[in-house]
């Protein structure tokens, strides 16, 4: 019963690390139906952004005051992973916007392998996982036999915070008007002044914004950090997204915390162990798209006029 | 009265077909204008040229003086210019008043509450269901929000594609109506129609376009009695 709660609450916390990333890929899905495959690897960048910002740019005097660290990293990370999505969206995509979709597709793969390696050749000592700064606070939360990291709870309060903010600034600005006109219909979006390219921008700017937030705080919760992270919870990401309904903001967040559920869960209890969460994972997948192909909150697939 | 609205010699092309040949045309200030022809002449994709959404393979498009055949789409409504298209191409899955403020978007002025109360006062209906979905709209609905959409703009001009397609007779007149209404209110209109009776009536002038090229034109009412005319369109011998 305890390993039960305590995976449950293992489970959350990964489910809001995945939501961060899953939106990422949503969003971006949403406005130029796009599945990007890098996506993972500017979650991946910006950890090893805000690592790099904790070991050249926080002073050593202040290194272990949290709330003098965490933000500076988080800015870091941050910038680190939005200039990375810039550039891949402007050098990688932008070029390839009325192509044939396979063409961005493996243009986002190759963008991926060229990350991870960029990383793994350039950063100092990337070649072997480096450890993280604990830039929180430490130790943990201990509810009767259930412990949680105080950093996996700020995992979970930044990521249900982002969640609930992105959505609000979706569903209320102008700017997030201009997103879903964009989603729904670009020809009409541009007849009523929507400049498609600072939709499509701003889109990967808030993807990217996320995921770097996600990258250091994964770092701050787990101590450690590789250049394959972003490959492995990128996918479960992605499957988070689908299974949501690509497009969907809320499916992305559900559908995160689903996966993390699955995945601690399997991990335990299931033969193999957590070498095959991935394969529970995607028997989850499948089942939901057999009866639902749109995800649980996708719209369905729709012909346009 | 100078032309608000030049078309001189535009083509088109999808691929290697050509739907539109040597279109010319011109819209006066203040004028209703309208662009009549059968299924698949070519008015559509006209007017999506003028908007920006097709380039043209030759000729100039010239808006208030200005040249605007090479200007992105999305720039093309900030100069006055606004197309409400074929199909009314509303945003479903967003609110009457979320697409009246998408209609308001390149609006920097204080004054888009106050027009949105026009359109609902225009168009009560509107006013009654702001906050439900578009998609879930009757086609007369949704053809009064498409319209009222585009006015949000304030446009010089106004191209409407079809307006009346699919409306039963009673909302074919009150879009026509409307379109006159605007028209006295100052708004100068470009008119696509297939129901070339209706378009011609309310019309200053009118183009006949047929396999893509303009093959008539004069005064709506001289086009109305032009026996080419009525027994081409409007379905006599
Ligand atoms: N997207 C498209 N691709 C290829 N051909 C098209 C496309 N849209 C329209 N056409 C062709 O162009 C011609 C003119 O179409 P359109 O402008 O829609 O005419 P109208 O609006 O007068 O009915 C037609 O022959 C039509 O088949
Ligand atoms: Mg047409």
């Amino acid at each position: 019963m305890s390993t039960l709660l305590q995976q449950l609450a293992n489970g959350v916390v990964q489910g809001a690390l995945i939501a961060l990333i899953a939106l990422g890929y949503t969003m971006v899905y949403g406005i130029i139906q796009l599945i990007n495959f890098a996506h993972g690897e500017v979650f991946m960048v910006g950890a090893y952004g805000g690592l790099a910002t904790y070991t050249w740019i926080v002073p050593e005097s202040v290194k272990d005051v949290w709330y003098v660290s965490l933000p500076i990293v988080l800015v870091g990370g941050v910038a680190v992973s939005v200039a990375i999505a810039l550039l891949m969206e402007r050098f990688a995509y932008r070029p390839l916007r009325n192509a044939p979709r396979l063409a961005p597709l493996i243009t986002a793969l190759g963008v991926s392998v060229f990350l991870q390696e960029f990383v793994r050749n350039f950063y100092p000592n990337a070649t072997a996982a480096l450890p993280f700064p604990g830039v929180f606070v430490q130790g943990q939360l201990v509810i009767g036999p259930i412990r949680v990291g105080w950093s996996g709870i700020l995992l979970i309060g930044v990521s249900v915070l982002l969640s609930i903010a992105l959505q609000t600034y979706i569903n209320r600005s102008r700017m997030g008007r201009a997103m879903r006109a964009t989603a729904q219909d670009p020809d009409t979006a541009k007849l009523m002044g929507v400049n498609p390219d600072r939709v499509i921008v701003l889109t990967f700017v808030l993807g990217a914004a996320l995921a770097g937030v996600a990258g250091v705080l994964f770092g701050t919760y787990l101590n450690n950090i590789n250049t394959d992270m972003g490959f492995q919870t990128g996918i479960f990401a992605f499957t988070a997204a689908v299974l949501g309904g690509v497009g969907s903001i809320r499916g992305a967040v559900v559908g995160a915390f689903i996966i993390g559920l699955v995945k601690t869960l399997a991990g335990q209890y299931m033969p193999g162990g957590t070498q095959y969460d991935y394969v529970w994972i995607f028997v989850v997948l499948i089942l939901v798209l057999v009866f639902r192909p749109q995800g649980l909150f996708g719209e369905p697939e729709r012909v346009r006029a | 009265m100078s032309a608000l609205l030049e078309v001189r010699d535009l083509s088109v092309a999808y691929g290697a077909i050509e739907a539109v040949r040597d279109i010319s045309f011109t819209v006066e200030a203040g004028h209703i204008v309208s662009l009549i022809g059968s299924n698949g002449a070519g008015k559509t994709t006209t007017l999506r040229t003028i908007s920006g959404l097709l380039r043209p393979t030759g000729g100039e498009i010239v808006f208030d003086g200005k040249p605007i055949h090479d200007q992105p789409a999305h720039t093309i409504l900030g100069s006055g210019l606004a197309h409400c298209p074929e199909g009314r191409r509303l945003f479903p899955r967003m609110t009457v008043e979320e697409n009246l403020q998408l209609g308001a978007y390149v609006r920097k002025d204080d004054g888009v509450e106050a027009d949105m109360q026009n359109v609902y006062e225009l168009f009560p209906v509107l006013g009654e269901r702001r906050h439900n979905k578009a998609g879930l709209f009757s086609g007369g609905e949704q053809q009064m929000l498409a319209i009222g959409r585009a006015m949000m703009s304030k446009p010089k001009l106004l191209m409407l594609d079809e307006p009346s397609m699919g409306l039963s007779p009673i909302m074919t007149q009150l879009i026509f109506d409307t379109i006159k209404e605007l028209q006295k209110q100052g708004t100068t209109i470009l008119l696509v129609e297939q129901n070339a009776l209706a378009a011609l009536a309310l019309s200053d002038h009118g183009y006949v376009i047929d396999l893509g090229q303009t093959t008539l034109d004069g005064p709506g009412h001289e086009l109305l009695a032009d026996e080419r005319v009525r027994a081409a369109y409007l379905g006599e011998d």
